[in-house]
């Protein structure tokens, strides 16, 4: 294709900052690589350039997005779709500093700023992933190298402190975030606190690697039949095997066969794959060498969310410390490439991370084909999340029946954090664990499983946090979020912003999705306005269905279980 | 356009067992837009279905969720019901939904289904978000209305990968601000557009329109009961395109290609598709 621009060009500092990931332009005469499906083999290269031009200027200009399409061979309103469909880059100019505060629902519970509270220019953000330190706000300025800095437990001072240009300080030692640090009895959070999650020496003498040498020993089939005897299922939020997953890509005949680790931990309520990755990375990157090397991956992704500069800084260094020390990349047969996304919850929906992975729109595809038949540039891809991948070592090693897990505690609880606890544990357990109720709080609810989970009233305390309780209680563990609401938040106002959260993060690719949730959001608003609140109620549970039954992806399908859950269990919305 | 192989395959769709193809999809099995009495919206016949519309959803024994007929393959032994309560209800929420946000006056079957489904879009009131903008004129041969627009994606494709292979137009935006545009939203004049009109070919809902066509119906003019359509082959070139010319009163008012023509498959360059004033002079 003849790619036509309108020829103006793009400033040196956007060309320096597309050269940073596509290297020199090609000089007029010079035919090696210019070649149009040479370029556009390249397109994988598209979401980091835009971040490299971001994070340099800012924001995209056309002349930068016409440059990267004339770079990539694509149409400059291909790159103009994808940068428009994530919500940290902008097409149109701003100032350099940008400020996003949380006004999610841990946040919200905490105190945090509220819409129209917010200073001019700070955006609205959803859950950033820091609830255990609500309420929170993203603080990035552009430049080179760029800065990005989240600041947790902050007033609207802070705010208002960042919006006129301070960055926040550094953080809490990432163990903060897991208050059982240090206990005895953990598996999966066993290294918290105890050693540095960038010294390698440490993890290695405290059996780092050894399961990847006996998977090697044992074979890929003796490794899925143990992950399978575990019962191992995914801790993302759908709770598939595991051990299905990862036989269905082995025995596939196509190659290459891919390996996707979902990091782009987005659920509102959910931080504990990034609580893990900032403490112990490198378990994950001997997880993920397992993952491949069973399922038959000579390369792996690692899709980690935008707003998670702390747990992709510590990542990039472990990976470049396992390359250095000759345990990734070089002879050993597989590499991990770290993608990190630019503000889209959609993007942790398991095909939609392909397409976002391979530089288009990230939308969910259509399933069949699954992942295990046609899935990262339409080959076999295992698509694994952090905690399920870093539940495997400990199989391999202790034959653990992975019989704990992890939950993401936020809300009126005194001490908010990561905590495993052993199936069995139930809820009002659970809250005792997390130092029970803060002084003058009572239990109104629990979110369960986040915003695609469901509402508990205080009556289901004694619900045991275990698969089939769960499933026999018409409920979901999702990703773990846990999230207590004490009198002195609304339920209503819960209800408002999962429909608010539910209409932004739409990817806008089918209608019951794209517009059954502003269809949704606007019944509540008008319900909560005094309206007809039968009809309305009514209303809402006809779209809730459709949206349930007729929609592409699990966006769209649970985009109505919390709001269903408060009305039903709750009395919201009366 | 599933790719079809010759092993049969058998099913059962509304109770009644159904031998086609591998690779067959559930709509055609089920006698395709004509026979089923499954509406569509976003389907069109010379791009592979991107069941984005979800109108045309059907129930399958085991699935979950309801399964897009456009696009889903049929598998042996496979139960489909076309006709449902949990059917009727997605299909009747898909058209309130895109009938309160979209102008569907120029859609077919619209009206049709609405009253077959019972869709109401007007009982979400006036208040209802929708995609309402003003028209983009920017050129002499073609009209955006995306008003109209329900994003089937069918012109993105057909200019992009599918067909044209120009890559003019893309959606852009998130959620219910998705949208059809060129880079940064600059003008066709200004974009790669070749004028080859295939987009208007593939749209299903009149957002995109000759300009002929949509300045007789703002005079009132445009009377398609009193057209005629008369095949031809295009005379410019020696490839032989199948044409089909619209006319009213003598007049030539738009220029389609048959969908089913093994020359074109509908699709044109913009001197079949435009260049019609010269017949218009002899």
């Amino acid at each position: 294709m003849d790619v036509v621009t309108r020829g103006v060009p793009p400033t040196l500092e956007e060309q320096l900052a597309i050269e940073t990931v596509l290297g020199p332009a090609p000089q007029r005469g010079d035919h090696d690589g210019v070649g149009g499906h040479a370029l556009r083999s390249r397109r994988h290269l598209l979401l980091p350039t835009l971040h490299a031009v971001n994070d340099r200027i800012g924001w995209l200009s056309q002349e930068a997005i016409d440059h990267i399409a004339e770079r990539l061979d694509l149409g400059p309103a291909e790159v103009y779709g994808v940068a428009t469909f994530y919500s940290l880059f902008s097409p149109t100019e701003r100032p350099g500093h940008q400020v996003h505060a949380c006004v999610d629902l841990a946040c919200r519970s905490a105190g945090g700023l509220t819409e129209p509270d917010l200073p001019v220019g700070v955006h609205p953000s959803p859950c950033l992933g820091m609830c255990e330190r609500a309420p929170a706000a993203f603080v990035i300025e552009a430049g080179s190298p760029v800065q990005h800095a989240v600041a947790g437990r902050v007033t609207p001072v802070d705010v208002e402190r960042f919006a006129e240009g301070a960055m926040p300080g550094p953080e809490a030692h990432p163990a903060a975030a897991v208050p059982q640090a240090g206990s005895d009895g953990l598996v999966l959070l066993h290294r918290v606190g105890r050693i540095d999650p960038l010294d390698l020496d440490a993890f290695l003498d405290d059996r780092g690697f050894e399961a990847l040498r006996l998977a090697r020993e044992m074979g890929p089939e003796a490794v899925i039949a143990a992950v399978a005897e575990s019962e191992l299922v995914g801790r993302g939020g759908a709770g598939f095997p595991t051990a299905r997953k990862w036989d269905a890509v082995r025995t596939q005949d196509t190659t290459p066969h891919y390996l996707v680790c979902n990091a782009d931990e987005s659920e509102p309520g959910t931080f504990k794959d990034r609580t893990l990755i900032e403490n112990d990375p490198f378990t994950l990157i001997e997880s993920l060498c397992i993952a491949a090397f069973v399922t038959g991956c000579e390369q792996g992704y690692i899709y980690i969310r935008g707003e998670y500069p702390r747990a992709r800084l510590t990542l990039e260094a472990a990976l470049d410390a396992c390359r250095d020390r000759g345990l990734l990349g070089g002879d050993t047969g597989f590499d991990l490439t770290l993608v990190r996304g630019a503000g889209a919850y959609i993007c942790g929906e398991e095909t939609a991370i392909f397409n976002s992975i391979e530089g288009y729109r990230g939308e969910p595809r259509n399933k069949p084909p699954f992942p295990f038949q046609a899935g990262l540039f339409g080959k076999p891809t295992v698509v694994n999340n952090v905690e399920t991948l870093m539940n495997v070592p400990y199989v391999l090693l202790d034959g653990h029946a992975t019989e704990h897990r992890l939950f993401c505690l936020s809300g009126a609880v005194r001490q908010p954090g990561v905590y495993e606890v052993p199936y069995g544990e139930t809820l009002g357990g659970l809250i005792e664990l997390a130092g029970g109720m803060r002084d003058g709080s009572e239990v109104r609810a629990v979110l369960l499983g986040g915003a695609a989970g469901n509402f508990v009233g205080p009556d289901d305390l004694d619900l045991v946090l275990a698969p089939d309780d769960v499933r026999a209680a018409g409920l979901s563990l999702g990703s773990g979020v846990v999230m207590v609401i004490d009198q002195h938040t609304p339920i209503d106002d819960l209800v408002r912003r999962i429909a608010a959260f539910f209409r932004d993060e739409s990817c806008g690719q089918c209608v019951p999705c794209r517009v059954g949730t502003v269809r949704q959001e606007e019944a509540i608003e008008r319900i909560l306005a005094g309206g007809d609140r039968d009809l309305d109620r009514a209303l809402l549970h006809e779209i809730g269905v459709a949206m349930r039954d007729a929609s592409i992806c699990g966006l769209g399908q649970t985009a109505y279980n919390a709001i269903e859950s408060a009305v039903v269990r709750l009395g919201a919305l009366r | 356009m599933t790719g079809t192989t010759d092993t049969p395959v058998t099913l059962t769709i509304d109770g009644r067992e159904v031998t086609v193809p591998t690779g067959t999809t559930i709509l055609q099995a089920a006698g395709g837009r004509s026979e089923s009495g499954i509406p569509t919206l976003c389907y069109g016949e010379t791009i592979t279905p991107k069941n984005a519309c979800r109108v045309c959803m059907v129930e399958v024994e085991g699935s979950r969720t309801l399964v897009p007929s456009c696009s889903r393959p049929v598998e042996p032994d496979m139960v489909v019901r076309t006709r449902s309560e949990r059917v009727d209800h997605a299909r009747k929420m898909v058209l309130e939904f895109l009938g309160s946000s979209v102008d569907l006056s120029l859609t077919d079957g619209v009206e049709e289904w609405n009253a077959e489904y019972g869709a109401a879009p007007g009982r979400y009131g006036a208040d209802a978000a929708t995609v309402a903008q003003p028209v983009k004129v920017d050129n002499d041969l073609y009209v955006r209305d995306y008003s109209k627009c329900i994003l089937c994606y069918q012109c993105v494709d057909a200019c992009g990968d599918q067909w044209q292979h120009s890559f003019v137009i893309d959606v852009a935006g998130r959620g219910f601000a998705s949208h059809i545009s060129t880079e940064n939203d600059v003008s066709l004049p200004d974009s790669a557009c070749v004028y080859c009109g295939n987009c208007i070919q593939v749209c299903p809902t009149g957002a995109l329109m000759f300009t002929t066509e949509f300045d007789m119906r703002a005079a009132g003019t445009w009377r398609e009961d009193d057209q005629t359509v008369t095949e031809t082959v295009c005379a410019f070139c020696g490839v032989g395109c199948n044409l089909e010319l619209h006319v009213q009163d003598g007049t030539i008012v738009k220029v389609t290609s048959p969908p089913d023509s093994p020359i074109t498959h509908g699709n044109l360059c913009i001197k079949g598709r435009f260049g019609f004033q010269h017949a218009q002079n002899t």
